[in-house]
């Protein structure tokens, strides 16, 4: 091959590269151009904390915040004791044959389309929820945490899992030596190892539950204001962004999507810092 | 004592997890497997008609499965080339501060939520409209590009992955017998991180399928039967039913969703059993055979 050919192929890879690079920039920056005029004067701090109230021409996005906040906040707490047992079971507790079963279930489960948790959730889990709590519709905080719990507990089971079989085997003969039962030796010795990792797949569980539509979209009924109790419904940032329809490109409301938009990006953002600053000190 | 707990605890947990599992899919198969049919598919048209486009087919899934089919395809035509590039350079090329650099941006690409890939396409398509034709709104050519943004990460990671994974002496046997950087890339290492590429690929073709926020907000409709151009509107299956879970009139219309998720769900879990057998033999072939 002629060094012009090997020249150019790699000259093209480069500029793949540079292009797939510049979307993360160019994405960023159409949410910035098309919010600018949000950003003067002082209607920044009135779009973060007022209420939505399109009748009245008030367009602050401070309940689909604290939605969004309440709904991943609570799938979180539902799937992390949920995935680290299924961890345990998989890494320490169950027999080899019925864990090996049991991971590929959990693989799989990650290929299910989110609108399909959707689907069963408005027509299975919804009807549950309105039998049994106070919460008139059953579309609610409740459903799409319980919903978004189960939904984002595969990455964190195999997370989970991952990081504890990562212990090196020479702690573990060193407990097996000293006569540490299997969940000793797991609670001991597995579990402080994979601290960092446990961490950072919490992290990234955080980002699906933030980054979720379908889900909030189809079961948390919805309703801009801010909720009172796990039974009100709630709309989220990612919903908000779905649902807001203006005619008018040009009008505040139409906008405002841009602003939830803007802070989805700036949360997964640090999160990728975070995870990546854990790596880094974990390495030292 | 404590062991006891802990034992019971990690069962409990696996139970509820296998329970909802099988929930999901129970519901699912329970309501659906009855409506599967030819003509849940191509409704009152005969088949032949339907696939000729001789004649519309108007109370099917036909123009659906049409979609989202294309959606995938347009996508995947966008996103492998720009991958396949990227991730050749990342593991072939980059040097070390680069690649740092490139690799912190694609875990942001990776990260961002879909809706919000689906508002940049949208935005894209206002500021297009505006700027460049009338013509050009919401469709599906916006919404295969940005289709193909959310996807681009997993393919630049499993190539980039799958060469680097690579073992040192085969990198370095052909280029000690005098090929260039290029023959050896072309000829030693891709045809070995193939089985890793095409895990990726699926992947991404999975995503393509199943991904309802990005098309929700880029040109997808209800009833638009099959797309005409690249600047046309169109159906797709995950937006039928979310939209047949919130418009529907009748149960025999709620059925058709039932119907839909079904085959939606079939060709997800098909997709990544598929990868997931390949990344198995992949490491098969590389533990044994290198």
């Amino acid at each position: 091959m002629s060094p012009t050919r090997e020249y150019l192929y790699e000259k093209g890879f480069l500029f793949s590269a540079i292009l797939s690079g510049s979307i993360v920039f160019l994405i960023f920056a159409f949410m910035l151009i098309m919010g600018l005029p949000l950003f003067k004067g002082n209607q920044v701090v009135a779009l973060i904390k007022n209420d939505w109230l399109p009748a009245r021409g008030v367009y602050g996005i401070y309940p689909m915040v604290v939605a969004t906040l309440a709904i991943s906040f609570f799938s979180l707490a539902l799937a992390f004791p949920l995935s680290l047992g299924c961890a345990f079971f998989s890494g320490s507790i169950a027999p080899p044959r019925i864990a090996r079963v049991f991971r590929k279930m959990i693989q799989i489960m990650t290929g299910i389309p989110t609108v399909i948790y959707g689907f069963v959730g408005i027509f299975l889990l919804v009807p549950i929820v309105r039998e049994f709590t106070t919460s008139t519709s059953g579309l609610c905080i409740f459903s799409a945490s319980l919903m978004l719990g189960i939904m984002i507990s595969p990455t964190l089971i195999l997370f989970f899992t991952d990081s504890l079989e990562a212990v090196p085997k020479s702690f573990l003969d060193a407990a097996d030596a000293l006569g540490a039962t299997r969940v000793q030796k797991l609670l001991y010795v597995m579990v402080p190892q994979a601290k960092k990792g446990i961490l950072a797949g919490l992290i990234l569980a955080l980002g699906r539950a933030l980054g979720d539509t379908m889900v909030a979209l189809m079961i948390a009924g919805n309703a801009a204001r801010v909720p009172e109790s796990l039974f009100d419904a709630a709309r989220t940032l990612t919903a908000h962004i779905a649902l807001v329809i203006a005619a008018d490109y040009e009008s505040f409301e139409f906008r405002s999507i841009f602003a939830c938009g803007l802070v989805l990006y700036a949360f997964i953002a640090l999160m990728v810092l975070g995870v990546r600053w854990i790596g880094m000190t974990n390495k030292r | 004592m404590l062991d006891r707990v802990v034992i019971a605890f990690s069962w409990i947990s696996a139970v509820i997890i296998v329970g909802a599992v099988c929930a999901i899919f129970g519901h699912i198969i329970l309501n659906g497997a009855g409506t599967i049919k030819l003509s849940l598919i191509f409704g009152d048209v005969a088949p032949l008609d339907a696939l000729l486009l001789k004649r519309q087919v108007l109370n099917g899934l036909f123009p659906a499965v049409i979609g989202t089919l294309l959606l995938i395809l347009i996508s995947v035509m966008w996103a492998v080339p720009l991958g396949l590039g990227t991730g050749i350079y990342l593991a072939e090329y980059a040097g070390a501060i680069s690649k740092k650099i490139f690799n912190l941006f694609f875990d942001i690409l990776a990260g961002i939520p879909s809706i919000v890939i689906g508002l940049f396409g949208f935005a894209l398509a206002i500021f297009l409209h505006k700027n460049v034709s009338n013509n050009i709104g919401p469709c599906l050519l916006i919404s295969s590009m940005a289709l193909a943004f959310l996807v681009l990460p997993y393919i630049i990671r499993t190539t980039q992955v799958a060469l680097e994974e690579l073992p040192r002496e085969m990198r370095l046997t052909a280029l000690a017998l005098g090929a260039t950087r290029l023959q050896n890339i072309r000829h030693v290492l891709l045809p070995r991180a193939l089985s890793g590429i095409t895990t990726g690929v699926i992947l991404a073709i999975g995503r393509c399928a199943e991904d309802t926020a990005v098309i929700l907000l880029t040109g997808v409709v209800a009833m638009a039967g099959i797309p005409h151009s690249l600047m046309g509107s169109y159906e797709a299956l995950p937006f039928y039913i979310y939209y047949i879970s919130s418009q529907y009139t009748s149960p025999e219309e709620l059925l058709t969703g039932y119907g839909a998720s079904l085959i939606l769900l079939v060709l997800c879990i098909g997709l990544f059993s598929a990868a997931f057998l390949i990344q198995k033999r992949l490491t098969y072939i590389t533990l044994y055979r290198a």
